[in-house]
């Protein structure tokens, strides 16, 4: 194989759509820079793009909360560079009021929709898809292609909003109407806020165009002998994610598109009885909480899109490096399928304090709670897997592993606030932003880190370093549990979120010295990320090769490709599956690829 | 200067880190990879422990640094607050055993089954009576907790007693307004197209409805002591949220559409300042829905007092209506009509519709 790194070496040829098992390989054309790395129609490739951008997104995102923790952690303290680099947004080196609203706000967009939604379902459902059911590339290469290329428009619309003189998009992430409708009440929902709205249209273009990919691709272009309950956790895991996101982002599409209206053409979809700075506004009639219900009924799936990658992928790793199957493999695909459907069910948990009719809140409360069977299943399966293994604590099982604990931690706070009783007293405290961030952030960006470090041989052909990848793992652990573990106390006092200051109200004031350590720990976590991408972009090029096909010694069909896999993944037939993906440590063989057929006397299981 | 400084530290520290990094990938190459892989499989194995208690004991040293100043040290302000105090500590006890439990049981497990040359893992692909217990117990304890949590929630949110104090509250940015209903018991119609400030009519109240002519109007929330109190909320601009901590209790204020909000004060903010030991202590209403630059400013006062506090307090308010006529007739004395040529609607009028969205 060739011993360039694959970013040098790739072979790929760039014909639209030849699935066919015929030499493809053995043309070598020669490709042109921009088919090769630009408009690519390579899965392999299109997966590297939605990384790095997301890498870079999560980057601006992650600066982002460290900028505002500076606030909120030394109210008291002026930072004289901050007013260099931004501006009248610091005037005096003390972050605005204006400023901080627009950072928490952009912090989350970018988080939850550039960096967890598309740098993850993006890069591994691409990624992945192909290699793991046996086909050579996606159903339709240029769909795909189109996909990157309007996530990437949205981020440059979005990236644009940010140098807006009145600022970008400041009410929220949820951008909540009417404060999102009215350019009077906030700065943020002047320009920036047609931006922020045309951007996500992009966005969801985007995603249904993957989103439609992948389900075809996972329907129509799996390999002989790969029925569907062959298939490994991971292709699961993306199949329903993008069957939420095929069926919800369409609803966030008109929520926002109508928002659109009431903002330029005047319409009054959620505006009603309105005087805002003295100025009564004509409109009647519309309904801020119609809104509400359109942005939650994606809004709640969206926190699945996240995390459902995660569970998969962190099955796959765990099996893996257990050297022991799955436990549970059906009941696994069967909590994942209840909760996509329970994903589409519990939206109005968001609103149980905005005077939804509490017999109709009953029933969301049942609902919600009921999500917690599912992932009580996943978390006693993890454990059952880990349980008599022989466990090989390669970077990505820690991620692994940390995942379950996050996924633990966040999950059973989800069962105090889905209550809606106590919903009433934690609402919009700072116990829904550790509930939330454990549970769907970090735990899902340590899904995605597994995935990097389990399948960066298969990307770049090389390792990343081990020992920064233990620092990376062990202090953004520890980091997380220090950062949002206290805040459930100041969330137990009835703390609110998003202000930019407490130092006013006697019954919050009393968490100055909690909220300085937190932003230390921000500020370390934030640097060893950067670590992370350090080792990242310097493994591409530099990191140890990879020497066998195998170097997990996995099952699953991705790893019987050449080391740096051409466009086709397989320079000659596409193998035959004859098993499941989880035969490690059967009839005391270390592990038995899918490829291989069931031998004669193979035990059963 | 010192933010070079920072900077420079980091890249040092940056440089080394990488340095040790790269050249442990060298030293594996000369121990062996095996050998390497054995040694740090150990050390993170040994960390999980290290890690779990180390995690156990800082939870345990947070508490106490934190428990004192959350609300739970405190008797809750309101009767509904107790119930969700209870709800609360019922969902700690079960979610806190499980997370105890399933913690345990992970960094234990990634301790005692790490790589041993020696062991086989157990091919253990699935257990019908394991999942059918791990299904079945979850589900039992969550029907318990959803069980009493709406037992509390629709008493909570059951309608007001006929008896209850009936205030209106109303969110704008960035301030809270109130209104008294006065003597009638009964608060005037509004309409938000009449709202003038500069004519002392921020809430757009109709002055043509009788109703209005004795509702007082107040910055500060008065409530009396084990008095049921409905609260009326309604925005102007944008949603705001009148969020009571103390009191456990939270609606949004949204506009267009009004909504409510009772509970039943138990404790004086004088009797509160002796629980606390703080003799400062105040009731406070937090907006808890984001509404602009000055979201975090946007606080209100509450005073629990005793009915006969609250009689006097509320015996040396003008009703608002008057105050404006009194204004008009000063500014103005010849060309406006006297104020008592208004016809009074002897029919009791519903202010507003008060929908719960439904």
């Amino acid at each position: 194989m060739s011993s360039e790194s694959t970013i040098h070496s790739q072979e790929g040829v760039i014909s639209s759509a030849v699935h066919e098992a015929h030499e493809v390989h053995h043309h070598h054309h020669e490709e042109s820079f921009i088919s090769k790395y630009v408009f690519s129609q390579d899965h392999k490739m299109i997966a590297k793009q939605f990384l790095i951008t997301g890498m870079v997104w999560a980057v601006i995102g992650g600066l982002f909360s460290v900028i505002f923790r500076l606030q909120l952690g030394y109210p008291e303290m002026t930072f004289p560079i901050l007013e260099d680099i931004f501006g009248k947004w610091a005037a005096g080196g003390r972050i605005s009021n204006d400023f901080y609203y627009a950072l928490v706000t952009m912090h989350g967009t970018i988080l939850v929709f550039f960096v967890l939604t598309a740098g993850l379902s993006g890069t591994f459902a691409n990624l992945l898809i192909p290699l793991q059911i046996g086909a050579r590339d996606m159903a339709s290469p240029m769909l795909n292609m189109l996909s990157y290329w309007f996530f990437f428009l949205a981020s440059i619309i979005m990236f644009a909003s940010l140098f807006i003189q009145t600022g970008p998009a400041s009410g929220g992430w949820t951008i909540y109407p009417p404060l999102s409708a009215l350019g009077q009440a906030t700065d943020g929902s002047k320009l920036g806020m047609d931006f922020w709205l045309v951007s996500m249209a992009m966005f969801i273009v985007s995603s249904l165009l993957g989103g439609l990919n992948y389900i075809s691709t996972i329907l129509n272009m799996r390999t002989k002998g790969m029925s569907m309950t062959r298939m490994p956790l991971t292709m699961w895991a993306i199949f329903f994610t993008a069957v939420l996101g095929v069926l919800s982002f369409p609803v966030l599409l008109s929520g926002a598109i109508l928002l659109l209206f009431d903002r330029n053409l005047g319409t009054s979809f959620y505006l009603s009885e309105i005087v805002v700075k003295g100025e009564i506004l004509p409109n009647e009639g519309g309904s801020p909480i119609l809104f509400q219900h359109l942005f939650w009924f994606l809004g709640h799936p969206e926190v699945y899109i996240i995390l459902m990658p995660a569970l998969g992928m962190v099955s796959e790793v765990m099996s893996v490096n257990a050297r022991k199957p799955i436990f549970g493999y059906l009941a696994m695909v069967g909590s994942l399928f209840a909760i996509c459907i329970l994903a589409f069910l519990v939206w109005a948990h968001h609103m149980f304090v905005t005077g939804l009719n509490p017999f109709l809140g009953a029933f969301f409360v049942l609902l919600t709670l009921l999500i917690a069977v599912p992932s009580a299943i996943k978390v006693f399966n993890w454990l059952t897997t880990l349980w008599r293994g022989n466990l090989r604590f390669t970077p990505a099982m820690l991620f692994a592993i940390g995942f379950v604990s996050l996924f633990i931690s966040g999950g059973l706070t989800g069962i105090w606030l889905g209550n809606s009783t106590l919903d009433i007293h934690l609402h919009d405290t700072y116990f829904v932003v550790a509930h939330f961030h454990i549970v769907m952030g970090v735990a899902s960006m340590f899904g995605m880190f597994a995935g990097v470090y389990h399948w960066f041989p298969k990307m770049y052909g090389r390792y990343l370093n081990n020992t920064m990848a233990y620092i990376h793992f062990w202090v953004t652990l520890a980091g997380a549990y220090l950062i949002f573990w206290p805040m459930h106390y100041s969330g137990l006092a009835g703390m609110p979120r998003r202000y930019t200051d407490y130092t006013n109200w006697q019954s919050f004031n009393m968490f100055a010295d909690m909220n300085r350590f937190i932003s230390t720990v921000a500020m370390v976590v934030f640097a060893v990320q950067l670590l992370f991408l350090f080792n990242f972009f310097y493994s591409i090029w530099k990191g140890r090769k990879v020497t066998t096909t195998n170097p997990w010694g996995s099952n699953t069909l991705e790893w019987t490709t050449p080391v740096n896999p051409g466009h086709g993944n397989w320079p000659g037939e596409i193998p035959e599956v004859h098993r499941w993906a989880y035969d490690y440590g059967k009839d005391g063989r270390d592990f038995i690829s899918q490829v291989e057929p069931v031998g004669a006397n193979e035990s059963k299981h | 200067m010192t933010g070079f400084f920072i900077l420079a530290i980091l890249a040092l520290a940056f440089l080394v880190t990488f340095q040790i990094a790269k050249s442990s990938e060298y030293v594996s190459i000369l121990k062996g990879e095996e050998k390497t892989f054995q040694q740090n499989n150990r050390i993170n194995a040994f960390l999980f422990i290290v890690f779990l208690v180390l995690g156990l004991a800082g939870a345990w040293w947070c508490n106490e640094l934190f428990y004192e100043k959350t609300l739970l040290v405190q008797p809750s302000a309101s009767d509904h607050g107790e119930q969700i105090d209870k709800m609360l500590w019922m969902t700690l006890v079960v979610t806190g055993l499980v997370f105890l439990l399933t913690q345990v049981l992970l960094f234990w497990f990634a301790f005692r089954y790490q790589y041993s040359e020696k062991r086989k893992p157990y091919f253990f692909a699935h257990n019908n009576k394991l999942e059918l217990i791990w299904t079945v117990v979850p589900a039992i304890f969550l029907t318990v907790l959803v069980g009493f949590g709406l037992f509390y929630w629709f008493k909570i949110t059951g309608d007001a007693p006929k008896d209850s104090q009936i205030v209106e509250i109303t969110g704008k940015q960035f301030n809270w307004m109130l209104r008294y209903p006065g003597k009638d018991g009964v608060l005037g119609r509004k309409n938000y197209r009449l709202t003038d400030a500069s004519a002392g009519n921020q809430l757009g109240v109709d002055w043509e409805d009788g109703a209005s002519h004795d509702d007082i109007e107040n910055t500060e929330l008065h409530l009396v002591v084990n008095k049921p109190v409905q609260l009326v909320i309604n925005a102007q601009d944008v949603i705001h949220d009148v969020g009571l901590p103390h009191f456990r209790m939270k609606m949004d204020a949204v506009p267009g559409i009004p909504t409510t909000m009772w509970f039943t004060p138990k404790i004086t903010t004088a009797k509160m300042k002796e629980i606390t030991g703080n003799k400062d202590f105040v009731y406070e209403i937090a907006c808890d829905q984001m509404c602009g630059a000055g979201h975090y400013s946007m606080r209100g006062i509450i005073i629990v007092e005793t009915q006969e506090e609250y009689d006097v307090w509320i015996g040396k308010l003008k009703p608002q209506y008057a105050q404006v006529m009194d204004d008009k007739q000063k500014a103005s004395p010849v060309t406006t009509a006297p104020a008592d040529t208004v016809k009074v609607s002897s029919t009791p009028v519903v202010s507003k519709p008060i929908a719960q969205n439904r």
